[in-house]
């Protein structure tokens, strides 16, 4: 799977009422969610965003709360792939859970803010096409491949 | 093969034989929490997927705690699934407002947690259980869909690091003061994806109500359990208890990714200053930060223990005009001791409000949102931008000795000054 679209570059400890606000957990719809996504720390995120657009961000996106809620709002406002140092250990299990495609890379700090980049998911390779540098990631473990290939942890439920 | 409190546990609850960090294992659970925020979004997606029914009916946990006595029509729309699912699934741990407390306090206290357990829970501060020697994990609502349906869950074996304490603890500093001395430390990373073991002489002399205060705030450093090994304080709380259970201990030559060791004797009251609960300072460095409204409770400080040295300190004085001050037991059962032993008097007596039990103000959903410019000391867990309302809000992490000081002066206060 390849995933293009520009960078939208944030700090390190990005933490879930970051990306979503808790006042806004009254409802399931991504749609909806996606609306105030980044909202406190970015205003009007939302609105910039392309579909097909990435984030880039330090250590420990996702920190906090467990809310699936997160994930769900960045998929809800378009945002099609996230890229950090490191994520936060229940960001980590809901974004492969839900199928939120993401990298671990020691290299965000070359990627710049609206950089456009082009990664190639299967074989976790990241093309800046703003700087023509290209960044590769280990991939993911056997088992956690398993859940990916399945598009979430119902289908592979399902698919037992 | 020599392993630790955690490891035991894990491998307990597998088919494996052995078990390493960094190992992905499918376990089998003892039980699975879902809350009015979370539980929703399970349900839609194990109904979604097809499944009728749930694994076992018995450990399911279902608590209408975050927006609940309901905030508003949406907020009463989730609690309203979760009534619903129970009634259909037949669940019988389902809490209605009424009987209902924060989910964190009130699962040990009804004792559908004990030693030696396997539990996920819908909401990160699951972790709190560690304190009574189980394996406790926050999880997403899409973990949570896939327990009702197998009563599994995959998990990656973290590795352990262990936090030893040693020392006497000054007056006024407690469980609070601790983990926030070692979230301050460490980071809000500082665990990521590791186990937190908690031991030493200073954490065999704490209370259970300071034990789950420090394995609550685990995740704040990252951690996927802050774990307490069991001792007498632990059996004792535990007992009479309504099945059987196991008591795990780690082995002496365990592998450990890190140790840290505090002589802790020295250590004064600790306050976690905006936006992070990493960013931590010793009471005596913070000179006149004024405040608008202090809050005591949440699942990390809304216990009896918590609301008696609150009490203890506010008994016969009042809050500082124009601050407001919210008490917020954790349970009905907590509730109703406050009451019996005198505390709701003084709370009320001392100008505070004292609430029904809910989440309410910790993640800014209802009874206590802060609007633009407004400086917060809370007993709760984070202190995130907008955490408890407007985005240029302030919110400072203590212990509730000091919250409810700080509440008769208006400002940061150390108890000392006004007892």
């Amino acid at each position: 799977m390849i995933i293009k679209g520009k960078v939208y570059k944030f700090g390190n400890d990005i933490n879930t009422d970051d990306i979503i606000a808790a006042k806004y957990l009254v409802t399931t719809d991504e749609k909806e969610l996606g609306k105030h996504c980044m909202e406190n720390i970015a205003p009007g995120f939302s609105q910039k965003v392309i579909n097909g657009d990435i984030i880039v961000a330090g250590k420990n996106f996702g920190c906090g709360s467990s809310r699936e809620h997160a994930p769900r709002a960045l998929k809800g406002c378009g945002i099609s792939a996230v890229i950090a140092r490191s994520f936060a250990g229940i960001f980590f299990r809901n974004a492969i859970n839900i199928g939120l495609p993401f990298l671990e890379s020691s290299d965000v700090d070359k990627i710049n803010d609206g950089d456009s980049l082009e990664i190639d998911l299967s074989r976790g390779i990241i093309k800046n096409l703003s700087t023509n540098q290209e960044h590769k990631t280990p991939p993911f473990p056997q088992f956690l491949q398993g859940i990916i290939e399945q598009g979430g942890l119902m289908n592979w439920i399902k698919s037992r | 093969m020599a392993y630790t409190i955690a490891e035991k546990i894990l491998l307990t609850h597998t088919d494996k034989k052995d078990i390493h960090p960094g190992e992905f294992i499918e376990a089998k659970i003892d039980l699975a929490l879902g809350n009015d925020i979370t539980a929703p979004l399970a349900i839609e997606e194990f109904k979604k997927a097809g499944f009728k029914g749930v694994f076992d009916h018995k450990k399911i946990v279902l608590v209408p705690d975050h927006f609940a006595p309901a905030k508003d029509l949406k907020s009463a729309n989730q609690c309203k699934i979760l009534a619903d699912f129970a009634r259909v699934q037949k669940i019988e741990n389902y809490f209605e407002v009424g009987c209902m407390g924060i989910e964190h306090a009130l699962l040990p206290e009804q004792k559908l947690v004990l030693p030696g357990d396997l539990v996920i829970g819908a909401d990160s501060h699951t972790c709190t259980y560690g304190a009574m020697g189980c394996y406790a994990t926050g999880v997403g609502s899409t973990d949570l869909a896939r327990a009702f349906v197998d009563g599994k869950c995959w998990l990656k074996v973290p590795a352990s690091i262990k936090f030893a304490y040693k020392g006497k603890l000054k007056k006024w500093v407690g469980g609070k003061d601790l983990i926030l001395f070692t979230i301050g430390h460490i980071g809000v990373d500082g665990a990521l994806y590791k186990v937190m073991e908690f031991c030493g002489p200073v954490i065999r002399n704490l209370g259970m109500d300071d034990r789950f205060t420090m394995s609550n705030m685990a995740i704040e450093a990252g951690a996927r359990a802050g774990i307490i090994e069991p001792d007498e304080i632990t059996l004792k709380y535990v007992r009479p208890a309504p099945r059987k259970y196991k008591v795990y201990k780690s082995d002496k030559d365990a592998y450990y990714e890190k140790t840290y060791e505090w002589d802790i004797s020295d250590l004064e009251p600790q306050v976690a200053c905006p936006h992070l609960p990493s960013n931590v300072k010793g009471l005596s460095k913070l000179k006149d930060i004024k405040i608008d409204q202090v809050v005591i409770g949440s699942c990390t400080n809304g216990r009896i223990s918590d609301l008696r040295i609150a009490a203890k300190i506010l008994k016969g004085k009042k809050i500082k005009p124009g601050l407001r001050l919210i008490v917020i037991p954790a349970t009905q059962k907590i509730y109703l001791e406050a009451v019996r032993q005198g505390f709701a008097g003084i709370f009320v007596e001392a100008n505070a409000v004292f609430s029904t039990p809910t989440c309410g103000p910790c993640l800014g959903g209802h009874m206590g949102i802060l609007t633009e410019g407004e400086v917060c000391l809370a007993t709760t867990n984070r202190n995130f931008i907008g955490r408890m309302g407007h985005p240029k809000s302030f919110v400072y992490l203590s212990s509730p000795a000091v919250a409810a000081a700080s509440a008769i002066t208006g400002r940061i206060t150390h108890p000392d000054e006004v007892i």
